[in-house]
């Protein structure tokens, strides 16, 4: 019988959302192969993890009691181990800062096909997995000649499974080569800490590389007072060094919740749209009809920003 | 110390384009230097401009016309560079992660750099995962999304910092030699003085193929095939206000005020 090993996600003694929406897309794939979904959950409290992994359409979570955090040598010896032990078709893992840590070396040791980022699944007479290129301008197909394939799943595009399930819960142990583990975690750091808490504000003005200078960032800040609204970027402006770390909203910034959220000059790259789209509402201004931003917004002007901007401020002074 | 980057020329779309089978028409597309290869060409340099000792190569694999962005890279100071391509190689419509690795392996091969550095993905096919595939494919150690990067006095090796979601930094030590993805934002590139760019230009870039490399054709073929490209169905339910910017700002002023927006 076929079998799928999802790898869950965790870190600093929490799973990750990403990993329950792992299981819908493992059941899914399961289903399509008429075969089990396995679940691995490597390092930390891996008992509690199990607890919380044993979800619907879960058939077995093998733990994996190894370390704390994650560390990419353990998880590849572990997960080619298990794919051995079980004789996985498929592995999924979540297309997260980890899963890119790890999958590659994986599937280049196991020798098989790795299709990261994927936004949908379909397996018939073979895998058919759909992903964005071009900065989210297009999606493909890609088809995957093999009979054996890692997939890692882009956040946000399953639902979780929250149901408990009935799974059965087996340690797995395995001989770790400790001469292999070139790698050691010796800390964390929260970064971002400051003046201002974006994540508490109930209006953001958030400005993306449509700003283009930093000069210009004068006619937002201007919005923003009008506005008595907070000042927010992705991820750009802040590389740029122009705005703080602790304004950044995205996947690798704050996540955000306002009540209105004025994206200016933002396209809405997945990873910025990750930590803004439970916004209540969304208002878009941008040249780019075609800009994902305008497919989460409530409120768009496909104009440009140099113009709308200071006319909007201007209402409100 | 040698340090090699991996360069690579990606194509961006403009606002408005058309597909022809599972290509974005060549008429709508623009190349560049891919924007997180910028930061490792820019760590590089500065690493090279810190001691005396080091000798950065960059690598890319693309035709001929991707040696413009290979130069840019000389421009911004790498000191020597090298192409990959051939017949074999262009007649593959999607070079898979482990194509790449196998070809740039090669390279690393000929070269034995003490580190390597490769923007985290490309912006064209954003998978995102061709650094790690390359270590492993090496037996060397790796780290994913680096934002920042020290290396011991005696080189054994490496202090990063890895960017994880949601504002946390993970500290780590990587054993050297290793491959380092390196994220946006590590350090500020710099632009392309004119007087490099001159030099650049007239900088032998060695191009090498499959034969070069000692690698048969079944290097290069991958399990994965590119079989539909198609713009997204748009989502959007978006109230899009038309009209000149006067207007259209008022509209939007109002459904703020609405809002209590600006009320203060």
């Amino acid at each position: 019988m076929s079998a799928v090993l999802a790898v869950a996600d965790h870190r600093r003694g929490e799973l990750r959302d990403v990993s329950f929406e792992l299981l819908t897309a493992g059941r899914e794939l399961a289903d399509d192969l008429d075969g089990e979904l396995h679940v691995a959950v490597i390092g930390g409290d891996v008992e509690s993890f199990a607890d919380k992994l044993d979800r619907d359409g879960v058939d077995v979570v093998h733990t994996v009691d190894e370390g704390e955090e994650f560390n990419h040598d353990v998880y590849v010896q572990a997960v080619e181990a298990l794919c051995g032990e079980i004789d996985a078709t498929a592995i999924l893992a979540p297309n997260s800062v980890n899963g890119l840590d790890y999958a590659p070396a994986v599937a280049n040791g196991l020798s098989i096909p790795l299709v990261t980022d994927a936004v949908a699944l379909e397996y018939e007479d073979g895998l058919e997995v759909t992903r964005e290129m071009y900065g989210s301008k297009v999606e493909t197909t890609v088809e995957v000649d093999a009979d054996r394939f890692f997939v890692t799943i882009r956040s946000g595009e399953w639902p979780a499974t929250e149901d408990r399930g009935d799974a059965s819960l087996e340690p797995f142990e395995f001989d770790l080569d400790e001469s292999a583990v070139g790698s050691r975690v010796t800390g964390f750091e929260e970064v971002g800490e400051g003046d201002v808490d974006i994540s508490d504000a109930d209006v953001l003005v958030s400005i993306g590389r449509g700003i283009e200078e930093e000069e210009n960032l004068e006619i937002v800040e201007a919005l923003a007072d009008a506005l008595d609204a907070t000042l927010a970027a992705s991820r750009p402006v802040v590389d740029n060094g122009w705005l703080p770390k602790n304004r950044q909203v995205g996947q690798s910034g704050k996540v955000v919740t306002p009540e209105v959220y004025i994206a200016v000059g933002i396209s809405g790259a997945v990873q910025h749209v990750a930590g803004m789209k439970g916004a209540k509402t969304i208002v878009a201004i941008n040249t780019d009809p075609n800009a994902p931003i305008f497919d989460i917004a409530d409120y768009g002007i496909v104009d440009d920003l140099f113009e709308v901007v200071p006319e909007l401020t201007e209402q409100f002074s | 110390m040698k340090v090699l980057v991996t360069v690579k020329e990606v194509a961006e779309a403009a606002d408005d384009f058309e597909i022809s089978g599972t290509e974005i028409e060549e008429g709508y597309l623009e190349y560049d230097l891919n924007e997180w290869d910028d930061y490792a060409i820019e760590e590089a340099v500065q690493l090279s401009e810190e001691r005396d000792d080091v000798e950065t190569v960059g690598v890319t694999i693309g035709p001929e016309r991707s040696e413009e962005t290979i130069r840019m890279a000389l421009a911004k100071g790498l000191d020597r560079a090298v192409r990959v391509w051939d017949d074999a190689i262009a007649r593959q419509d999607l070079l898979d992660v482990d194509a790449k690795a196998r070809l740039l392996e090669a390279i690393v091969e000929q070269e034995e750099p003490d580190l390597i550095l490769s923007g985290v993905q490309a912006n064209d096919d954003s998978f995102g995962a061709t650094g790690v595939a390359l270590a492993r494919q090496l037996g060397v150690q790796w780290a994913a999304v680096v934002n920042r990067m020290e290396l011991t006095e005696d080189d054994t090796v490496a202090n990063v910092r890895r960017e994880l979601e949601g504002g946390v930094e993970e500290l780590t030590e990587v054993d050297m030699p290793a491959v380092l993805t390196i994220q946006t934002g590590i350090n500020e590139p710099r632009y392309a003085s004119l007087r490099g760019i001159r030099q650049a230009q007239s900088k032998e870039i060695d191009v090498q193929g499959l034969e070069d490399l000692e690698l048969g054709e079944d290097a290069v073929e991958g399990a994965l095939d590119l079989t539909r490209m198609y713009e997204p169905v748009s989502e959007s339910d978006a109230e899009i206000f038309e009209g000149d910017p006067g207007e259209t700002a008022g509209e939007l002023a109002e459904v703020l005020q609405e809002k209590g927006v600006g009320a203060q």
